[in-house]
């Protein structure tokens, strides 16, 4: 569960919290917060700097991401890096931005109050996603997740996948009949 | 020294394509002192170019050059520019292909007289026999090093085929092994045998699998009667006021336009490529393209009847190490009408490494249905289905009416719609891969769609009569007797057995044919 805080003053009179603020209410375990133009993990000492998308945006299509492939064990960052594409694309090509901005708007007005995020169920907020499954902005975020989540080199290890192995000289002494259970 | 012949040169046999057909062609005519050009649209990699990433390496190697689709299957929905896995490169396919090479089974040649009519379904018999065609069999097992023949060893089996082998004994099949494939299992031909590193489909970085690239290019190089042109893109066939081709007009790597002279043009694009060129060189005297008035040019598409069974296991099997199509079991290839469907298939073993099951495993799903499949990827098992498909006249490739490549060529659109048959087979094939799983103690299993296709036969179909196709039993145009097919395209019927073997037996014996016939100047 993400807990999204919205933009305001911080303490130390600057915008968005202060690094104590920040410190102080980072308890809760998976907390991603926006500050100024980043969508920060406190917690896990990475941020995220928007150029394009508001970083609310952001922060809601990490969500997002991690609602439409979850994987438990995969770690925000990994989604962060999977949908900064989008703010790269956006900044880029006015009609994509036009497109994700309108497509949070959208998943938010649909989510209730207090937003996607705001819905503290994975059901309520994939029940909300099916409503949406149809429409290019889905499209457009879950296909980029297909080889933007699962392409990062970096989170092969976490599903068991070596990847390259014709360096390693192959698996010829190295276990590609290692089976031992059957 | 590779040969270098000048455009206006008419002696030369060009051949379109340097995949399984074209690159064996050109090797065995350049090796009878035949001057060969090959046209090839891609570039050349050699085999120590190739990358051991699938989304790199599909970057570096598939052909993503803009294609239509329509009709029913899945592919059309979830891939609709992406219909074939297929390769624009030096060597085509041969460098992305798995190895499997078997042969055909004799009814596969005469599948009319012994399926007999399907409505819907246009089945012939192929003008050749098994019986003509084992000579050739046996020399192309020869050339490319098949395991199981010539007393090549198999290959050892991986963690996924051990899994394989285990089901399959559970269930009772009887012929179950690592398969014949034309991948090193010794040292021979000068290049190293399997070191199990995966990635076949990624073309091997030991040049142990077999492939035109290295295994036959080269050798036809030496002779100093092949030259090889990458970055040629065949855009149209010319002919005379007679009939007879004349030349290829090309894009060279620079997009401008050249025309290399002929006296013989063996077309062999693959399937959706080569009768598009064929309809792309239309003209006043060819109104419906060459080599076309049976109008069966395009038609009869087939890509196999394919599909996948994952499996999840409660301990790790890493399907991913070592050989990508590691076994077979050919018991379900009989043609047994019993189970509800004529023709058969094989089941191979296959591993997709993370990035490409996540495209493949459900292509368009979504949520912890399809992630808890992933989260135990390394506990996975995989085989492939692939069986015979029915020929239908209504599958088949067309010009795009408006959609052009960046040549100005209309880009081809490929139109395909399971037939009862087809969906009958899958469906059992489904149902015998999870129980194998199942047998061996899956927790879950997983009836995978087909991918884009890898097997793309039938475009160009070999007749007995002209009637009935665009080739006779030489790849031979039945009107213009200095045009040829040398790619699957030519086949009359799929089987059930992975092409390759089968299309560069058919070179070979072309070679002799075409050889034989400039002798004798009849061409």
């Amino acid at each position: 569960m993400v807990t999204i805080y919205e933009r305001k003053l911080g303490s130390e009179g600057k915008p968005g919290l202060s690094r104590r603020e920040l410190l102080k209410r980072g308890g809760a375990s998976a907390l991603l917060v926006i500050s100024g133009s980043a969508v920060i993990s406190p917690e896990h000492a990475w941020g995220l700097e928007t150029s394009t998308l508001k970083p609310e945006t952001m922060a809601t299509l990490i969500q997002m991401a991690r609602d439409i492939y979850p994987h438990d064990q995969v770690p925000d960052k990994y989604y962060a890096i999977a949908v900064k594409a989008h703010d790269e694309q956006a900044g880029k090509d006015p009609a994509h931005k036009d497109l994700v901005e309108k497509g949070i708007a959208d998943l938010d007005s649909k989510s209730g109050k207090d937003g996607y995020t705001g819905l503290g169920w994975e059901e309520q907020r994939v029940a909300v996603l099916k409503q949406i499954e149809s429409t290019p902005f889905f499209q457009a975020v879950r296909g980029g997740l297909v080889v933007g989540l699962y392409n990062q080199k970096e989170v092969w290890p976490i599903f068991g996948y070596e990847g390259e192995s014709y360096s390693k000289g192959g698996y010829i002494a190295r276990g590609f009949d290692d089976i031992e259970w059957l | 020294m590779a040969a270098s012949f000048d455009l206006k040169n008419d002696g030369v046999v060009v051949i379109i394509g340097s995949g399984a057909g074209g690159g064996t062609l050109g090797n065995e005519l350049a090796q009878k002192g035949v001057d060969v050009v090959i046209l090839e649209a891609g570039a050349r990699h050699e085999y120590e170019d190739f990358i051991n990433d699938e989304w790199d390496s599909f970057a570096q190697l598939a052909w993503t050059d803009k294609r239509t689709t329509s009709g029913d299957w899945r592919v059309a929905k979830d891939f609709p520019n992406l219909p074939a896995w297929i390769v624009k490169s030096v060597g085509g396919s041969t460098t992305h292909w798995a190895g499997a090479s078997l042969r055909f089974q004799e009814h596969e040649f005469k599948t009319l007289s012994t399926y007999g009519k399907l409505e819907g379904a246009n089945l012939l018999d192929w003008p050749i026999t098994l019986a003509e065609m084992e000579p050739y069999y046996a020399k192309a097992e020869a050339k490319m090093g098949v395991t199981g023949t010539n007393d090549w060893p198999r290959l050892p089996g991986n963690n996924n085929f051990k899994v394989l082998k285990a089901g399959a004994d559970k269930l009772g099949y009887k012929e179950c092994h690592t398969g014949n494939m034309a991948i090193n299992s010794v040292d021979r031909d000068d290049r190293m045998s399997c070191q199990q590193t995966g990635f076949c489909f990624q073309g091997c970085k030991w040049g142990a699998k077999w492939s035109t690239l290295y295994a036959e290019i080269p050798k036809g190089e030496a002779t100093g009667h092949l030259e090889v042109r990458p970055n040629a893109m065949a855009i149209k066939i010319n002919h005379d006021a007679s009939g007879k081709v004349t030349g290829v007009v090309y894009a060279d790597k620079d997009g401008k336009l050249q025309e290399q002279k002929a006296r013989i043009v063996a077309v062999a694009g693959n399937s959706i490529e080569s009768p598009r060129l064929l309809l792309n060189s239309a003209s006043s005297q060819f109104p419906d393209g060459l080599a076309n008035s049976s109008g069966q040019v395009g038609k009869n598409y087939m890509r196999h009847t394919t599909g996948s069974v994952y499996a999840i296991f409660d301990k790790p099997v890493h399907m991913y190490r070592g050989t990508t199509m590691a076994g077979i079991i050919r018991d379900e290839a009989r043609h047994d009408p019993s189970r509800g469907f004529v023709g058969g298939y094989e089941f191979e073993t296959l591993a997709l490494g993370l990035p490409f099951m996540a495209a493949f495993l459900d292509p368009g799903g979504w949520g912890r249905s399809f992630t808890t499949a992933l989260d135990h990827y390394d506990h996975m098992a995989g085989l492939w289905i692939v069986g015979e498909d029915m020929p239908r006249a209504e599958n088949r490739i067309t010009l795009h009416p408006d959609t052009k490549d960046d040549h100005g060529m209309p880009v081809a659109d490929v139109h395909f719609d399971d037939h009862a048959n087809d969906t009958a087979m899958r469906n059992h094939a489904y149902k015998q891969g999870s129980a194998l799983y199942a047998a061996v103690g899956a927790t879950r299993t997983f009836p995978t769609p087909p991918y884009p296709s890898t097997h793309n036969l039938g475009t160009n179909r070999m007749s007995a009569k002209a009637v009935d196709g665009v080739v006779n039993k030489h790849g031979q145009a039945h009107e213009i007797k200095n045009l040829f097919v040398s790619d699957g395209s030519q086949f009359t019927t799929g089987g059930a057995e992975n092409p390759t073997l089968t299309i560069v037996s058919l070179a070979i014996r072309q070679a002799e044919y075409i050889a034989g016939q400039m002798s004798a100047k009849s061409i």
